[in-house]
């Protein structure tokens, strides 16, 4: 059949899509355009038909050592690695955990209960913990008047790294179990039958049947953080820079929003985050290839 | 470690989902294969979990109560209080009262409102439309979207769109931009496909048109995974704070999370002329900061136990199944 007759035959489906594709061909690929202004002199009032053309200028900063971008960078790649490390493991044992559990009811009441902070808006659990860490906060009110030293947490730049992680723990490892878990409800329960009939232990067959069961969906949420890695909590931090300052909170998406929205420094914003994106995009695409040449799955296969 | 299935085949009976029709012996060692824990195990599990559990729940507690408690109360303990003596409303009369507080959250209803029902319509149309295998152009309308999963345009390019569009400073700002979830199309997508082909072939055999499958057939079908997507469309649009940082500088068009971190977070001073009230004496900032933040959590609170049904059943068969 000729494409137009196939046009016309599916004209009905290709118009109930219409409304649904315009917005994401809208906010995700013309909006990609927007970057052209990384090498303008973009100038809002003169909008990107007439604003100069600079051609490289903008990016210089990513190589001129500007103490503000690398601080960015810096604490960009520190929060990750901290991530990594504290964050990502938390839901994986406690999905172990919650998987042990011999009463589906009890594990059902815990599983509702800690599921719930992830469906709290950041703001919130920025608020939340002001109000318990805070100077005036739950804990030190309480060391306060036992006569103990208040400990400073909230706006302390030395505890800050450790207040974002206990943060994104509070809020979504309970959450992230959710994934682990179903994947350890579809492991072959011969398995385990087979194991224990010889005479495996509980520690053997975590360790031989449980664990290698999550191998597939434990790489591809390390290859979907990976790809995230320049892409560290914008809402977590912009909430908390005004306490704490720039020197430890400013990461790479803070600074395309202090400099370019803010600052009015459009282009040299629009450099960073143009390159962020370029490299976050490259990130994903190596690291499912390196998933593929170690015989797992992957996100997505070409 | 005892090796022994003292129920016999009985767990195998039970079938993999089903772990409530375990026999109930006195002696179980072994269920499904899989070693009982011991006492030792037992006891740290059951210690680590109510830890776990109160971390969570004793903050909204403590939100909780200090928004009720009296300013008396409330002043003596220094700001949190986790057991009130006496019951105050009068946190949530001012916040109530007409004020900034109260017009936040005017706009957050309704921005959750019309957010969510334009995108149920806009994922619903395009989850089928994806779905019909086979039609003009839908291989490539799938690619674009499953690309678009893959990168982000970024803060600026999004920024001029929605500029470029004319939205600043609108409340359409905070609904279009992100009215499309990719991630849920794709859910909703593999929710049609599964449907029997038989019931869509009989109904186009019966001269029903593609908007009647969708909508007589493809819809009511689907209701479980619509209840889940449109739940969280709708507490995205609750808890939307980035495009409203972005997109509003006319405070007077701020959701309820912008004036949250402005008095909150950022502990601005509520004055009576910010709530719209002219009363001599104000409950203490801290009973009024925690009836905001109750009356910005009680919508979640309100809507989870229905999601809390749906999500496990309709989000991860739809998007496992692929």
């Amino acid at each position: 059949m000729p494409w137009w007759r196939r046009l016309a035959r599916d004209r009905a489906v290709l118009l109930l899509a219409l409304p649904g594709m315009a917005v994401i061909v809208v906010f995700q690929y013309l909006a990609l355009g927007g970057n052209v202004i990384a090498f303008q002199d973009y100038q809002p009032y003169l909008g990107i038909e007439r604003s100069l053309w600079v051609g490289f200028e903008n990016f210089q900063i990513l190589f001129s050592g500007d103490p503000e971008f690398l601080a960015a960078l810096r604490n960009t790649l520190v929060i990750t690695l901290l991530q990594t490390v504290f964050v990502f493991p938390a839901p994986i044992v406690l999905a172990l955990l919650l998987h042990s559990l011999v009463s589906n009811r009890v594990r059902q009441w815990v599983q509702s209960i800690l599921y719930l902070p992830h469906f709290l808006s950041w703001v919130i659990v920025v608020a939340v913990f002001q109000q318990i860490l805070g100077g005036a906060g739950l804990i030190n009110n309480f060391l306060r008047s036992h006569g103990w030293q208040p400990i400073d947490i909230i706006g302390n730049s030395d505890a800050f790294y450790a207040l974002i992680t206990s943060q994104v723990i509070w809020k979504d490892t309970g959450w992230a179990t959710i994934l682990f878990l179903a994947v350890l409800a579809g492991i072959d329960k011969s398995l385990y039958e087979a194991s224990a009939v010889d005479g495996a232990s509980r520690w053997r067959q975590t360790w031989h049947i449980t664990l290698p069961g999550m191998r597939p969906i434990i790489i591809m949420l390390l290859i979907l953080k990976l790809g995230d890695s320049l892409s560290v909590g914008f809402e977590q931090l912009i909430l908390q820079q005004q306490a704490v300052g720039l020197g430890v909170s400013d990461v790479l998406d803070t600074y395309v929003y202090n400099q370019g929205v803010l600052g009015g420094f459009w282009g040299v914003a629009a450099a960073v985050g143009l390159v962020k994106g370029a490299i976050g995009l490259v990130l994903v695409l190596v690291a499912n290839k390196t998933a593929h040449a170690f015989g797992e799955e992957g996100v997505y296969r070409a | 470690m005892s090796t022994t299935t003292t129920a016999g085949p009985a767990p195998t009976t039970a079938g993999p989902t089903m772990n409530d029709d375990r026999p109930r012996g006195r002696m179980r060692p072994v269920i499904d294969g899989v070693a009982m824990p011991g006492p030792m195990e037992r006891t740290v599990k059951g210690i680590v979990l109510t830890i776990a559990c109160a971390l969570v729940i004793l903050p909204f507690v403590g939100i909780i109560s200090t928004s009720l408690a009296t300013p008396e109360q409330v002043t003596e303990a220094g700001g949190f209080v986790l057991l009130p003596t006496g019951i105050d409303l009068s946190a949530y009369r001012m916040i109530f009262a007409g004020g900034v507080v109260t017009q936040a959250l005017w706009i957050s209803i309704l921005v959750t409102g019309i957010g969510t029902t334009l995108s149920l319509a806009l994922t619903t149309t395009l989850g089928w439309a994806l779905s019909r295998k086979g039609a003009f152009g839908v291989r490539a309308m799938l690619l674009v979207v499953l690309i678009s999963l893959l990168f982000n345009p970024g803060i600026i390019p999004s920024y001029l769109v929605v500029q470029r569009l004319g939205l600043l400073d609108t409340l359409w700002a905070l609904i279009i931009p992100t009215s499309v979830s990719a991630f849920n199309v794709v859910v909703v997508r593999a929710f049609f496909v599964q449907l029997p082909n038989e019931v869509i072939d009989a109904a186009r055999i019966d001269g029903a048109t593609e908007w009647q499958l969708f909508w007589r057939i493809g819809l009511p079908l689907s209701k479980p995974v619509l209840a889940v997507v449109g739940l969280f469309y709708g507490v995205g649009y609750w808890n939307a704070f980035f495009n409203a940082l972005l997109y509003m500088s006319d405070a007077s068009k701020w959701p309820l999370q912008l004036v949250l971190r402005t008095y909150v977070v950022d502990g601005a001073q509520l004055g009576s002329q910010d709530l719209g009230i002219d009363a001599a004496s104000l409950p203490p900032q801290t009973s009024l900061q925690m009836a905001i933040l109750v009356v910005s959590i009680v919508p979640v609170l309100l809507v989870y136990p229905f999601l809390q049904r749906h999500f496990a059943k309709g989000m991860l068969t739809g998007a496992v199944k692929g």
